[in-house]
């Protein structure tokens, strides 16, 4: 079933099994929270963990997709499903743009070109009127679902984030395990070599770019919507930096490692905002930590310990 | 033995975001009150700490203890991030039983909350955010905005420096929403006063450390006055580069935001000459002394300005009108209780007398400052001599061009 | 008065001036950034936090110690110089073998580290540092008034940039360090010691950053935020002049600089992003930046 070994499996119905049962016993806006941040992340772990590509300016398509579902759902008034694919066809095409031209190049160059790019994005986002510049796009009311069923209770949204976070989540599964994933997995480990075999291996990144970049949109698009609120910390630089760091910390290319990390760094953000001070040290911290010595992520670790691939 | 071992990590994982379960406090009914502001950005020094500190020295200035009164004070950091501040402001109201929420500096983050406070009920005393909006079209019956702001500040620094003969402006923006508004509200009053503004030059925000091509440039301009709209450490900066430039020779320099905190870090052979506007200042008269003496000892690397008073002078009056109505009742209604402080009149050793208007706008009174030369300077923090005053009723803007939806037309 | 597009002419000399004074800066903590990455291969994003760090140092001197800035000048450098030594001991050398991404991800949380202590000690509103005196005041160029001190620093950082370029290429130091990049192996059979010609080197490229930062703390305020608002530009440079390449980075920063003074003219808004078209632009068409060669 989508690809899933016989471990992944358990672990998928363990995750299932949370995510029904958490909300009745903590606070769902910040599960909510942590679905959002995890499916990014799962966005984000497509490229680094299957393309290997490190994009440094994945906010970009977070914060667009959130300022675009923000504004519909504000302004227009639709559907929140509505809202939310839009952010996603916002994500892909800013992503097919800007990956058409970064695409090219490959590792740190890579990196470096998706910062100056995102950064790009930060600076029309904060001249274009449409995003309320420093303000943003606030007081945005949460909608209805097909029509009549209203999101303002946070159970009632929570299951549709729950059911947004799943689908992505799978799409992603199922993309990976899928011939498409085989090449992608082919160009990674060798791209001379997938190229002498005919495969046009620029188009298959891009491909696999723009799929990360839509599911990107879509995370930022339900944040939107759940907060009520898109600003331009959804497109800085640091919102790349922490999607990183939660990857990292879950486990890179780990299929739950992104999920792991979601959990503890908004956890950890969560605790640690009443010692406000201490929250970037201890961001830094961790970074430092996972490079030096924990770099295959929580997940990573524990798969490695228990000899699976989670 | 794979499945417990599986078992074993959904419960690690479960039991690690136990504690955010919080149990409803039993027993007698508790007040919280949540600080939130910036505990580790550029407003650091303007707010921060010290508010915290302002506002548990209310509770000991009121006799909480003496009253019978259950009153809980936490505070956590909104590093300036709208988004941030909505998460941890939804969850204070929601889980932890906060009922009154302080400060909140950054005037994009003050909207945001005060949508929350608004749809939970609960009440927003702002002392750090400048915005008029937040009085305007976006006023909420749940909200005071207390100590200052940007039509005050326009009015009062800019009125006055173009009465003093400064009638050509040129203006030094920061390029987001409060920058901005703030030129515009400064502008509406040069022109007002029959000034001429010369030129704006608008930088990018945040991130520009040098603003050497721009005060060129506003010398070149040769306007009388250089109207800095911006804050914390862009002003600091600029007002820095602007000495290094002679501008300060050719130019009155008019800080439209500045703290007594901010002059402490630039010194003051640099801010000397600096007009300003704040409406508390330590030195002003023997109430605002004793009131820094009880709190200096807390606080000795930074004191009051007029952010930190506010936070004392909110608190204190939420106090008392929560002696007057009874716990339980103000816990109940957050839009009863504000609308009960508005009725109350405001007294206390920082502001003086005040009065809330009904829109949410507390009328403290605008105190034009010039910073002293150094050799003026007779003690620790000695830094203003007082210029000239606004009192309260005249110094925000008219209730009827706020457009405040809930105001009955007069 | 001469006007070009519309902008009186002095004002436009003043604003290259200007540009070229800020390029320098922007050269100097590029120069020590290429020199790591072209020795060591790591992308150092922790230097921000060490340009940070010696502005702080000097001011520490002058409060603590009461050692004005012409020392600080040298003892600044050093004494951060050492850190950085120590740094690169303990947590840097370990990343040697590995992907560079890894040295980014670990020098990116060093710098939210050192920049967290130092807001949580010092506040973020800024420390005092005056200009010295034999600097104070400006000279009339006719064109625009320059502040003495402006003029030092280009003097200081264009010999800085020039003494190191000539020690890299033109000395056997230099010479012994760049045929330790190619192949370390050999180098050292021929009795090198290259684990130490590494660390001096890190410490080198570290020493130019808190140069830099003692050049910049009479003009910013010495605050802890001061490294973020350089480290995203600096970057650009380096990419721009080519990654490993010492010219480059030298070229690209007083280059971008001018770039960036002639923007703030004409579209002031855009000064911050114009770098990154600009590094956009040169990636596309030249991969490895202007003067950039490794494969």
């Amino acid at each position: 079933m989508f690809g899933f070994s016989r471990s992944q499996q358990i672990a998928f119905l363990m995750m299932l099994a949370l995510i029904i049962v958490c909300p009745f016993v903590l606070y769902p806006v910040f599960l909510m929270r942590v679905l959002c941040v995890a499916l990014f992340a799962c966005a984000f772990n497509l490229m680094i963990g299957y393309v290997g590509l490190l994009s440094f300016g994945h906010a970009a398509f977070f914060g667009m997709g959130s300022y675009v579902a923000a504004w519909t759902m504000k302004f227009w008034h639709v559907d929140a499903v509505i809202a939310i694919l839009l952010g996603g066809a916002t994500g892909a095409v800013l992503g097919l743009c800007l990956g058409y031209l970064a695409i090219r190049r490959s590792g740190i160059y890579f990196a470096m070109i998706t910062l100056a790019l995102a950064q790009m994005v930060y600076f029309f986002c904060l001249e274009a009127s449409f995003t309320g510049g420093e303000d943003g796009i606030q007081q945005v009311p949460r909608g209805y679902l097909l029509g009549f069923i209203s999101l303002e209770n946070d159970m009632t949204m929570y299951w549709l984030v729950a059911a947004v976070f799943l689908a992505g989540f799978l799409l992603i599964h199922r993309i990976i395990h899928s011939p498409f994933g085989q090449v992608l997995k082919a160009i990674r480990e060798n791209e001379p070599r997938a190229t002498s075999l005919g495969y046009r291996t620029d188009d298959y990144k891009l491909i696999a770019f723009v799929l990360s970049c839509m599911l990107a949109g879509v995370a930022g698009g339900t944040k939107a919507l759940v907060f009520g609120i898109a600003t331009l910390t959804d497109v800085h630089y640091s919102t790349s930096g922490e999607v990183v760091l939660t990857t990292l910390l879950g486990g890179l290319g780990t299929v739950f490692g992104p999920v792991m990390g979601a959990v503890l760094v908004t956890t950890m953000e969560n605790y640690l905002a009443q010692f406000g001070q201490w929250v970037t040290v201890t961001q830094g911290v961790v970074f430092v930590i996972c490079v030096l010595a924990f770099r295959r992520g929580v997940i990573g670790e524990l798969g490695g310990a228990l000899r699976l691939a989670l | 033995m794979t499945i417990s071992r599986r078992a074993l990590l959904g419960t690690a994982t479960a039991a690690a975001a136990m504690p955010l379960v919080r149990p409803r406090a039993q027993g007698a009914p508790t007040i919280k009150i949540g600080v939130l502001n910036d505990m580790s950005g550029p407003y650091l020094n303007t707010g921060g700490p010290t508010s915290v500190i302002c506002c548990k020295q209310a509770l000991e200035d009121f006799g909480v203890s003496g009253k019978g009164l259950n009153i809980e004070v936490i505070n956590a950091d909104h590093q300036n991030k709208p988004d941030l501040a909505v998460s941890i402001a939804r969850q204070w109201f929601d889980r932890d039983g906060v009922d009154m929420i302080l400060d909140v500096p950054t005037s994009s983050v003050a909207l945001a909350v005060q949508g929350v406070a608004r749809e939970k009920n609960k009440i927003f005393l702002a002392s750090g955010p400048a915005t008029t909006a937040l009085t305007g079209e976006q006023c909420s019956p749940n909200f005071v905005h207390w100590t200052y702001d940007t039509y005050m500040l326009a009015k009062s620094t800019g009125g006055a420096m173009v009465k003093a003969g400064g009638d050509t402006w040129y203006f030094l923006t920061a390029d987001y929403a409060f920058g901005k508004q703030l030129q515009a509200d400064t502008t509406a009053f040069v022109q007002h006063s029959g000034g001429k503004v010369l030129g704006a030059s608008a930088y990018p925000f945040p991130g520009t450390t040098d603003f050497s091509s721009f005060l060129v440039q506003a010398q070149s301009s040769r306007a009388k006055v250089l109207g800095l709209a911006n804050a914390g450490a862009d002003t600091v900066n600029s007002i820095k580069q602007a000495r290094e430039f002679g501008v300060n020779q050719s130019m009155k320099l008019a800080a439209l935001l500045m703290f007594v905190t901010d002059v402490h870090a630039l010194g003051l052979d640099v801010s000397q000459g600096l007009n300003l506007t704040e409406s508390f200042y330590w030195d002003l008269n023997d109430r605002t002394r004793a009131f820094t003496n009880r709190v200096k000892p807390k606080t000795p690397n930074n004191w009051p300005n007029m952010i930190h008073a506010g936070c004392y002078s909110a608190t204190l009056h939420y106090l008392k009108t929560i002696a007057e109505m009874g716990v339980a009742e103000a816990k109940k209604d957050g839009a009863a209780t504000v609308a009960r402080m508005k009725k109350m009149p405001v007294e206390d050793d920082c502001f003086g007398k005040t009065t809330i208007r009904e829109d949410g706008r507390n009328l403290t009174t605008a105190y034009l400052f010039e910073v002293k030369q150094p050799s003026e300077s007779k003690g620790a923090w000695d830094y203003f001599k007082l210029m000239a005053t606004t009192p309260g009723d005249q110094a925000y803007r008219p209730l009827a061009e706020g457009h405040c939806p809930f105001v009955k037309a007069a | 008065m001469i006007m070009i597009f519309g902008i009186p002419g002095p004002l436009l000399f003043g604003q290259l001036l200007l540009g070229l004074i800020n390029g320098a800066f922007y050269a100097m903590l590029s120069l020590g950034l290429a020199v790591i990455f072209g020795m060591l291969n790591i992308i150092n994003f922790a230097h921000g936090a060490l340009f940070m760090m010696g502005a702080f140092a000097s001011w520490m001197l002058l409060q603590y110690a009461g050692i004005g800035y012409f020392p600080s000048l040298i003892l600044a450098p050093l004494i951060i110089g050492a850190f950085g030594v120590v740094l690169e001991k303990t947590i840097i050398s370990r990343l040697y073998k590995l992907d560079h991404l890894y040295g980014l991800l670990l020098t990116f949380g060093l710098a939210l580290v050192i920049q967290g202590l130092f807001r949580n000690y010092y506040g973020s509103s800024g420390l005092p540092y005056r200009i010295p005196d034999i600097l104070q005041g400006a000279t009339d160029l006719g064109f625009m008034f320059l502040p003495n001190y402006r003029g030092w620093v280009v003097v200081a950082a264009a010999v800085v940039c020039l003494a190191t370029w000539a020690i890299i290429e033109k000395t056997p130091l230099g010479a012994t360090l760049r045929a330790a990049t190619e192949n370390a192996p050999l180098v050292q059979a021929f009795g090198v010691n290259v684990p130490r010609l590494i660390t001096l080197t890190y410490g080198g490229g570290v020493a130019l950053a808190a140069f830099a930062g003692v050049l910049a703390a009479p003009i910013y305020s010495v605050n802890p935020n001061m490294g973020d608002n350089f480290i995203n530009t600096v970057f650009a440079v380096v990419v721009i002049g080519g990654m490993g390449s010492i010219l480059g980075s030298i070229v690209s920063g007083f280059g971008l600089g001018v770039i960036e003074g002639l923007t703030k003219v004409f579209y002031p808004q855009a000064s911050a992003t114009v770098v990154f078209l600009v590094m956009v632009i040169v990636l596309l068409t030249l991969p490895h930046g202007l003067f950039g060669r490794r494969a």
